[in-house]
């Protein structure tokens, strides 16, 4: 462990807009428009869906990848707090702040998609416990509380000593302090509660979101449909939860100018090798009990897609974790991470989307132009609120050598 | 009342087991595979196509109607068309290669599940089966998230894409209020050629075996529904192999049974995941004095 400079986790100092930045907000301004339109005119004015294709790319990306990608804050979670090593603590609260953005945003998708939004409530009140689509519900709900409960020592930790409230609420500075260091304190101490809680919630709901689609049984390609769909999409979303941290660290410190932590990466990466192996020993060994390999000796959209997904989104992604020069090379990593980033996303859209085959169906489904603006606003969106954030919270570690390891707001949570 | 049914049925006439039309109301958990739910026998060899029932039913829902006349027109066969928003059931053709000239025609709608994939997977539970057999959707629990379309194995609920307020779900209720004040099912009452045979679905089943029994030649040995995903309420004879007609291929077990026995696994009693739970908070536990035990 290098003990040449201690981490801390701090506001990041730099103007918010640049070019690039201008870019997101012109095309999550198109996305709005096009949800504006949904709400208005209802979902058949902006989206291609139909009675035979249901779902489309906004329950495949918005939802269910987006579920699978802000894995990182239950898999550093684990590692950082669970198995107490501190060294990784540098990577729980960015992969923390992915999260909390990425489920919000998935509740939201879930709340265009549906055809009620103002009932999204609904599913707290009139229950179904044989519904996996509940326990969905019901997980995601409680974990996206967890989550802003993870992320409110951050908040304290900006704001304590330093509350400054303009003109007449000047007076309230004092009680307000009070406040937040009471609730920091009640905090700690109860953290660990959330932390479990978070970690279990995560397997619960990631593993459900496989079960959601064994119902549809004829109705999906052979290639995916399996019994064991969820023990595949868990293992796929703890198999995607550090290079999706990898991922968004070298994308953050190329975009804020930080230097790479590529110490804490690497290991990341090496870590991820196992994790990537599990999940397509289970691929592969299902396809084989199955013996659905025979559905890949036609060449049709199906196929294509499944080997796209295993092969590029896992295989080549497990061989490059596995050598040591891309472990320690900055861009190799990156597109290792990225691959396998990738492949879990196709994998979801595979099996929400290019996997569902109905009886009768009239042309396939395309996703419309709304849909693609929708889902690409929301992911602009949450870049935005990201890169606020990070400016706004001491989210990010950088070197602090004036700071001993023990100050009282050192890495925490 | 089995005497009476097979004197019913001897007459040809639409109705088996008109005793158990007006079931009493019953307190107590509702037996949804009561002997007495009722269903109906289509009989696709009977039918003429002259969607008389798509006009009926379309009346009784209080759906847009056309005029009657315009039911004759049969260029509407020219493509397949399924239950929609607007029509909850529709009469598709079929031309028979064997027998030019004389196509079969299908009726397509809710079929009724005993063991409903929408009633298992609907977030909110908004879908119930009744002991009279209808399958029914709850306009008051509904999000519109559309898992039931998903689910369903004869793709048979429709959604009002172009709302943007309360826009509903939309199936065949089997005519539930009509039926629960003694009337028939709109599409059984208006058929001229009497091809929809309501009654009790034991009933049903024995008549329909019957009629393959007394008429092979006419018949091929398959009741469609009997048992598929479980059994349906409604369910069909036909000549000719039910795929040429466009059926699902499906096979004999309920539709929910293996998502639920998974999520039924996952969650039982809430074990696996109070289990999850304490194992994590020891190995924390343990790692976190490990830790400050180790390294200072």
């Amino acid at each position: 462990m290098s003990m040449d400079h201690y981490m801390r986790p701090q506001q990041i100092r730099r103007p918010f807009l640049t070019p690039g930045v201008v870019v997101l907000i012109l095309l999550a301004v198109n996305g709005l428009a096009f949800l504006a339109a949904r709400l208005f005119f209802g979902i058949g004015a902006v989206a291609n869906l139909s009675n035979q294709y249901p779902w489309g790319i906004w329950i495949g990306i918005d939802v269910a990848g987006g579920v699978a990608l802000a894995a990182g804050g239950f898999t550093t979670a684990a590692l950082g707090h669970v198995m107490h090593r501190e060294e990784y603590h540098a990577v729980v609260r960015p992969a923390l702040l992915t999260a909390m953005l990425g489920y919000t945003f998935v509740a939201i998708g879930v709340m265009i998609d549906i055809g009620r939004w103002y009932y999204i409530w609904h599913p707290l009140v009139f229950w179904n416990g044989s519904s996996a689509l509940f326990e969905v519900g019901i997980c995601v709900t409680i974990y996206l509380n967890v989550l802003y409960i993870e992320f409110l020592p951050v908040v304290t930790e900006r704001f304590i000593g330093r509350v400054d409230l303009p003109g007449v609420l000047a007076r309230l500075n004092g009680v307000l302090d009070t406040l937040l260091r009471a609730l920091d304190r009640g905090l700690s101490q109860t953290m660990f509660i959330f932390i479990i809680a978070g970690v279990v919630l995560s397997t619960l709901h990631q593993s459900s979101l496989g079960t959601l689609m064994v119902i549809a049984g004829p109705k999906m390609h052979p290639l995916w449909q399996t019994p064991i769909l969820p023990l595949l999409f868990l293992l796929s979303a703890i198999a995607v939860g550090f290079p999706m941290v990898i991922f968004e660290s070298i994308l953050a410190s190329r975009s804020l100018g930080l230097k790479l932590e590529m110490n804490i990466l690497s290991k990341l990466g090496a870590m991820t090798a196992p994790l990537l192996g599990i999940y397509l020993a289970f691929k592969i060994g299902d396809m084989f009990v199955r013996e659905t390999f025979v559905y890949l000796t036609v060449l049709n959209a199906a196929s294509v897609m499944f080997m796209v997904e295993v092969l590029l989104g896992v295989v080549i992604p497990l061989r490059m974790f596995l050598s040591r020069e891309v472990l320690r090379s900055p861009p190799l990593l990156f597109t290792a991470a990225s691959l396998t980033v990738f492949g879990v996303l196709i994998n979801r859209v595979n099996n929400f989307v290019v996997a569902y085959t109905p009886p009768y169906s009239f042309g396939a489904y395309r996703p419309s132009l709304g849909e693609i603006s929708v889902t690409v606003g929301f992911v602009c969106l949450l870049v935005l609120l990201y890169r606020a954030c990070v400016m706004i919270f001491p989210v990010i570690s950088l070197p602090d050598k004036a700071l001993s390891p023990r100050s009282r707001y050192t890495v925490r949570g | 009342m089995a005497e009476l049914n097979r004197r019913n049925f001897l007459k040809g006439a639409l109705v088996v087991g008109a005793g158990t039309l007006a079931a009493p109301v019953e307190a107590g958990p509702k037996n949804v595979l009561s002997p007495d739910r009722m269903g109906v026998l289509v009989d696709t060899t009977v039918c003429i196509g002259c969607r008389r029932c798509e006009w009926a039913c379309k009346t009784a829902h209080d759906l847009p109607t056309p005029p009657v006349e315009t039911y004759e027109d049969s260029s509407v066969f020219a493509k397949m068309r399924r239950p929609d928003v607007d029509a909850l059931t529709v009469v598709n053709r079929y031309d028979n290669p064997k027998e030019p000239g004389v196509p079969s025609s299908v009726k397509v709608q809710c079929m009724h599940c005993d063991h409903p994939a929408c009633v298992s997977v609907c977030i909110v539970g908004a879908f119930s089966k009744e002991e009279s057999g209808s399958v029914l959707w709850d306009t008051d629990k509904c999000i519109g998230c559309r898992y039931c379309m998903v689910a369903c194995p004869f793709q048979v609920p429709a959604f009002e894409y172009r709302k943007a307020f309360q826009p509903k779900i939309m199936k065949c209720d089997f005519c539930f209020k009509r039926r629960g004040a003694g009337g028939l099912p709109a599409c059984v009452e208006t058929c001229p050629e009497e091809a929809l045979t309501y009654g009790r679905r034991e009933d049903l089943v024995r008549v329909a075996r019957d009629r393959v029994k007394r008429a092979p030649q006419r018949y091929v040995d398959h009741v469609f529904g009997e048992y598929e995903v479980g059994g349906t309420s409604w369910m069909y004879l036909a000549g000719r192999d039910f795929y040429e007609l466009k059926f699902p291929k499906l096979g004999k077990n309920p539709a929910p049974g293996i998502s639920e026995s998974i999520q039924h696994g996952i969650f039982a009693y809430f074990v696996p995941p109070v289990a999850l739970y304490g194992l994590l908070g020891v190995l924390m536990w343990i790692s976190k004095n490990h830790q400050e035990g180790g390294d200072e």
